[in-house]
């Protein structure tokens, strides 16, 4: 861990010498190795290629670090390969795309005004713990459509689902999870409303009625997938902004460019740094050999930063037109909540501009993941600052 | 002004005009269903995949590299593929008729 206060708006591509020279990176995690695939073109093609790299291996094993030792249970769609999978999808996509309602966005801007508000009142505070977390729970009641008062449960969790104060998995912690899922299932069989909950159990995929272990499957999914990844995107936009106010006063001057503004940040970010995938066969990606039954990386973080594809990787490039970034994942398996992900980062990206005239930061400590070979900032543990309003 | 028609995966038939912006903000901004932009037009997603009459791709012609490089993956890709974030609404395409790919 590292504490600063200036260069936080810097990320450093972790992985270029390595893109460079052999396009392949590795890494353990729990003696269970990963041959890390770090050129966009290739993670692509590995990402499509759903058949030799399969999510449906046994469950935990493609997420790095494996969440074999803490769950059993499969994460759906995530964790499922084509033709299945897309049964699943076409039973989630519509609901996952209720972010692109005006509604949703009216209620999800009250969501976004009242943190702004509270940040203004506070004389300094911590980023990650009082702004991106409240605002992230706040906003998954809208994506569940649950009560917001159970955004306060999931606040007191703190900012990581499955681990504790360090980077290691957490049983215990995890299991506050899935028994809280498990409990809110048997609390919309008992008294069915308009939520996730009671909806999946209503509903039917690959022309099956959805199980509890599945509807389990579906909301550890939509709680863990989308909590350190929104919480990284808020955190790192605001220190993004605290060294570069004139970017974030362009957006108040001319806000046709919101949009590529927060694609923009999301490449730059990339919040997840890889996924894994499990090879079903002896194959090989950039003349690397890669055994059946191992693992690989699609390290989405590098790929963002390919100086094939991307011009000036590492500067963030609000009039970039063309940005194929795959922060989202690619292919089958893109990310379920990107919908309400984007929504959530257009939205306060906007506020922030219309509102704030400086953010000055007070102390950072940089979160580090150490992946083997490679040490990335993949966000902030805590991050102090004050807004100074309009 | 361009007129141009959408035709979904359901068979039906979408007319929408417009006169700026890109194809996908028009199909979008109409509901066509199944053109989704996710990515707000930046050729990120690959949500918004259209088959372009065989007479018309010489008009609108063929796609730049990174357009060509998401299209390669994608399950449905023909020759007459493009990704309509990609395409601007000009008179150019005035009359055009466009398959929504998913």
């Amino acid at each position: 861990m590292t504490s600063k206060v200036t260069g936080i708006s810097e990320f450093p591509d972790a992985f270029a010498q390595q893109r460079r020279v052999t396009g392949m990176g590795q890494m353990d995690d729990q003696n269970d190795p990963v041959n890390m695939i770090l050129g966009l073109k290739d993670v692509r093609k590995a990402a499509h290629n759903c058949a030799v790299f399969q999510s449906g291996a046994k469950p935990g094993r493609i997420v790095i670090p494996s969440e074999v030792a803490i769950r059993e249970t499969r994460q759906i769609p995530f964790e499922v390969d084509p033709p299945e999978h897309g049964g699943f999808r076409e039973l989630l996509n519509p609901w996952f795309k209720r972010p692109l309602d005006e509604c949703y966005q009216a209620r999800l801007q009250t969501i976004i005004d009242e943190t702004i508000e509270n940040a203004f009142k506070a004389e300094s505070f911590d980023v990650v713990s009082q702004f991106a977390l409240p605002l992230q729970s706040k906003a998954l009641t809208l994506l569940l459509n649950t009560s917001m008062d159970k955004a306060q449960t999931w606040i007191d969790w703190g900012t990581h689902v499955f681990r504790s104060e360090g980077s290691d998995l957490d049983g215990d912690k995890a299991n506050i999870l899935y028994n809280y899922i498990d409990e809110q299932i048997e609390n919309a069989i008992l008294n069915p409303g308009d939520d996730l909950y009671s909806v999946l159990l209503n509903s039917e995929a690959n022309g099956k009625k959805l199980s509890k272990e599945e509807i389990k499957g579906v909301m550890i999914l939509t709680f863990a997938g989308g909590r350190d990844t929104v919480i990284n995107a808020i955190t790192n936009s605001i220190a993004y902004f605290s060294e570069n106010i004139s970017d974030l006063k362009r957006i108040d001057d001319q806000p046709e460019i919101l949009n590529r503004a927060v694609e923009e940040l999301i490449r730059y970010f990339s919040p997840l740094t890889q996924m894994g995938r499990v090879a079903t066969q002896d194959t090989s990606v950039c003349e690397h050999a890669i055994k059946a039954d191992t693992r690989v990386s699609l390290c989405w973080a590098s790929a963002n930063r390919d100086e094939k594809v991307f011009k000036d990787p590492n500067n963030v490039d609000f009039d970039r037109k063309v940005n194929p970034h795959i922060s989202f994942g690619f292919s089958h398996h893109n990310c379920l909540g990107a919908t309400h992900a984007r929504q959530i980062l257009r939205q306060l990206v906007l506020s922030l501009a219309n509102k704030v005239a400086q953010i000055e930061t007070i102390k950072a400590d940089e979160n580090i993941e150490k992946l083997g070979e490679f040490s990335r900032k993949v966000g902030f543990n805590s991050l102090h600052v004050s807004f100074k309003s309009k | 002004m361009a007129k141009v028609i959408f035709i979904t995966k359901k068979n039906d038939a979408v007319e929408v005009e417009g006169d700026s912006g890109s194809l996908m903000e028009l199909a979008t901004a109409n509901g066509v269903s199944g053109i989704d932009g996710d990515c707000g037009g930046v050729c990120s997603c690959a949500t918004c995949h259209i088959y372009v009459a065989p007479n018309d791709f010489e008009k609108i012609g063929q796609p730049e590299e990174i357009e060509s490089d998401m299209l390669e993956l994608d399950d449905n890709v023909t020759q007459y593929s493009r990704l309509c974030c990609q395409i601007e609404v000009t008179e150019a395409i005035d009359g055009m008729t466009f398959v929504v790919a998913n």
